[in-house]
């Protein structure tokens, strides 16, 4: 960090004294007037909700009955409980598994290899494949999971019809699987998106001089293309990885059921805290999510930085 | 300069919450209307929609309710606008709903509630007794002497009145007599004991497609799991859910009814166990016995009244043959006398009812509108199209006549049924129950799935309120 102060052009009328910083001339109290309204919308929408949320994660308020009238403080109770409860840690187990397979392989990996395959095709096909991953994007989240239960139901559902096996409840049989592929279908355009920008930034003489030294498609992949979207591929990691585990969509689609085996951990949350009725476990909860949040997007901070500087 | 720009928000951040409180200063000393003054809009909600879930009460509440009470206030010289906001979902989602309206101070002026949640409501202050909102109108009120005690109980707490009831219902077992005449059993059923309901079932199972039982297990069902599944069958092993102090932990009662999940589920496969883990298993179980593919399903007289009811627009899954091909029969005990008080035949009740929002902004005309919806003629005009026990006397009398089920419901079913019990831990040990014997239909032994239930319990009411070893 420097400390020698230039002075910006136009600031040669200000008086000698007055801090060079202050570039606007407009003195602290005018200023506070400007920034104000940003401050009082980050305090009253970022800030206190934080801080309710570590109140209430200390308390045992509850939506109805004694304890929402008159909550009590039990300080660190409600992470003990959640700590030493086997059903937060399965239902953390279970959002580590759809993250994974949802989100970083998933919708990564179908994205790119959509972006891939879709590069060097032009005119209706390539605006036909990109308009139908975009249009699941797209769709409301509550329309797309109605869409998936008519879909999979047990009874009349398409895939049913489609692949012959009537009666199979895909939904209870397979959960896990089916709010992966969900997901997957719901997301990937973002990931396809952002990696055909970044193909089509890569330089294409870089291209060329593989292909002139006879490299094969892996090889023009490995040694041109991901060098050069690095970047990329980790913004989009962190994106996804991010919105994944936050998402609460597969909720609509299976409402945690079977018997908790889809109770990702905002589902679980959220089962806790509004149908359970437990308000101070919920919020202690959200507060280790949050915490688990600070952790992934951290990671991924210094990994890119490591790459930058090398 | 980093610690200038700090200095910098930090005043910045104290120039903003002096303006922003001398702004909320102003803000709150504007001046307010008078309440009573102009017109007035009252609200009503209830778990009940046109085309859909208690479409006669909807109807009701829309085409006649509001503009008769409409005219009388005019009458009265008095301008009130009523307004209705329906709701159609799952019981579960309503009471989330009607909680976090309530918690937030807000919500309709008149609220539809079932008579369990009225304890834990009350104990978190989001209701309060109905002569503390409304003054002493409702003391006064003369329909409270055509509402018989045990029925007013059912929306009370502590002894004191949180809501007016809007009837009293009962649970029996219907069959399709249909389905039983090919599986060669006598249309007019009336199983003794559980073992001459699992008998039927297997002689059922001979058909082709049809699921010989269905009986409510599973938490996606909430709390028809547990009145019309595990709470029917506790009573008939003599045992209930609260009782000298305790609630039902590890004892032969629920054993036995946990047992009975299993041979129904697991051991014979006589119902259909996935179904119990839909997340729309309810509806779902409505419509497969609406088209003849269930045998036998336990369900409460709002079965028979809104939702396989043939009336155009009331039933969610008619059956236009219903009064020929639809038999119910009482809940048998385990054994003959093993049911609470020796009976031979059991049955669950609940209640629900309205009650008033006391963060309403006119809870005396409020009132007049709840006395209004319970008087007599408007229970007369709710029961002109389908027919229900309400809670009074004058109009039971007047009604039920005219409906066969609901006469059996009222003579035969009442009498002997029993009541979960007005306690504020009640929604919970019933979630707890739910998922006892969800834990069996997929697939876990018994002991697993009671131990289970038994820590639960102790964890909701405390290791010495837990009956059983």
């Amino acid at each position: 960090m420097t400390t020698t102060v230039t002075t910006p052009a136009g600031s040669a009328i200000a008086p000698r004294r007055r801090r060079a910083d202050d570039v606007a001339g407009l003195g602290k109290a005018r200023a506070g007037i400007f920034v104000a309204p940003a401050l009082i919308i980050i305090g009253l929408f970022l800030l206190f909700p934080a801080v309710w949320t570590i109140w209430l994660g200390s308390t045992d308020y509850r939506l109805t009955g004694l304890q929402a009238a008159s909550p009590e403080f039990v300080g660190l109770d409600n992470y003990v409980e959640a700590l030493t409860d086997p059903s937060f840690w399965n239902s953390l187990w279970l959002t580590l598994i759809f993250v994974l397979f949802s989100g970083i392989i998933g919708q990564t990996l179908i994205g790119f290899g959509l972006a891939w395959s879709v590069r060097n095709i032009h005119g209706w096909t390539k605006s036909l494949i990109e308009g139908l991953v975009l249009a699941a994007w797209v769709i409301p989240a509550s329309v797309a999971s109605f869409l998936w239960l008519v879909l999979l139901d047990r009874r009349s559902g398409t895939v049913n019809g489609l692949l012959g096996t009537q009666g199979t409840a895909w939904l209870i049989d397979h959960p896990m699987e089916s709010i992966i592929i969900f997901n997957i279908w719901v997301g990937t355009a973002f990931s396809m998106q952002l990696f055909s920008s970044a193909l089509s930034a890569v330089p294409p003489s870089q291209i060329e001089s593989a292909k002139m030294v006879g490299a094969s498609g892996w090889q023009q992949l490995r040694d041109v293309i991901v060098p050069n979207i690095k970047g990329h591929i980790l913004t989009n990691t962190l994106l996804i990885t991010l919105w994944t585990f936050n998402t609460f969509t597969p909720y609509l689609v299976t409402a945690g059921g079977p018997n908790g085996k889809t109770e990702i951990l905002s589902v679980y949350i959220y089962e806790t805290a509004i149908p359970g009725g437990q308000l101070g476990l919920g919020a202690a909860i959200s507060l280790i999510m949050l915490l688990i949040n600070l952790v992934i997007a951290l990671a991924y901070v210094r990994v890119s930085r490591g790459r930058t500087k090398r | 300069m980093i610690n200038h720009s700090r200095r910098r928000t930090v005043g910045a951040f104290a120039f903003a919450t002096v303006g922003a409180l001398l702004f909320a200063g102003c803000a709150s000393s504007a001046p307010q209307e008078d309440a009573e003054s102009g017109p007035v809009t009252l609200t009503i909600t209830a778990n009940a929609i046109t085309g859909g879930k208690n479409a006669a009460e909807a109807d009701w509440i829309t085409d006649w309710v509001i503009p008769q009470f409409e005219d009388a206030m005019k009458d009265d010289g008095k301008d009130v606008t009523v307004e209705f906001e329906p709701q159609g979902v799952d019981d579960e989602n309503y009471k989330t709903k009607v909680a976090l309206d309530l918690q937030s101070g807000e919500g309709a002026d008149v609220i539809g509630m079932d008579g369990i949640w009225v304890g834990e409501f009350a104990e978190a202050g989001y209701i309060k007794p109905l002569s503390e909102v409304a003054g002493d109108a409702v003391d006064d009120w003369d329909g409270w002497d055509q509402i018989p005690e045990a029925v007013q109980a059912a929306l009370s707490f502590d002894d004191e009145r949180y809501g007016v009831p809007q009837g009293a219902d009962g649970r029996v077992l219907y069959y399709n007599k249909d389905l039983f005449e090919q599986a060669g059993l006598p249309a007019d059923w009336q199983p003794e004991s559980w073992d001459d309901v699992l008998d039927a079932a297997r002689d059922l199972k001979k058909l082709d497609g049809v699921t010989p039982i269905q009986l409510n297990a599973g938490t996606a069902m909430g709390e028809a799991t547990t009145m019309q599944g595990l709470l029917p069958l506790l009573v008939g092993t003599g045992e209930q859910v609260y009782e000298d102090d305790k609630w039902v932990g590890d004892t032969d009662g629920l054993k036995d009814v946990l047992d009975l999940y299993k041979t129904i589920y697991v051991d014979e496969g006589l119902g259909d166990a996935v179904l119990q883990q839909e997340a729309a298993g309810r509806d779902t179980s409505f419509q497969l016995f609406a088209a003849n593919q269930i045998g036998i399903l336990l369900e409460g007289d709002y079965f028979w009244r809104s939702v396989i009811n043939p009336a155009e627009g009331v039933g969610t899954a008619p059956m236009a043959n219903r009064d020929e091909v639809v038999g119910y029969t009482k809940i048998p005990a385990m054994k003959p006398g093993s049911g609470i008080n020796d009976q031979d035949f059991v049955s669950m009740s609940g209640g629900t009812g309205r009650v008033l929002n006391p963060n309403s902004d006119h809870p005396e005309l409020a009132w007049e509108l709840l006395a209004f919806m319970n008087s007599q003629e408007a229970y007369q005009e709710r029961n002109a199209t389908t027919i229900s026990i309400t809670p009074r006397n004058d109009v039971n009398d007047a009604i039920l006549a005219e409906d066969p089920m609901l006469t059996y419901v009222s003579e035969e079913v009442l009498p002997i049924t029993a009541y979960r019990p007005p306690l504020a831990a009640y929604p919970q040990v019933s979630t707890a129950l739910q998922q006892a014997s969800l834990d069996v239909v997929s697939g876990m032994s018994v002991d697993d799935a009671l131990s289970a239930y038994v820590d639960s319990v102790k964890d909701i009411v405390g290791d010495d309120a837990v009956a059983g070893g």
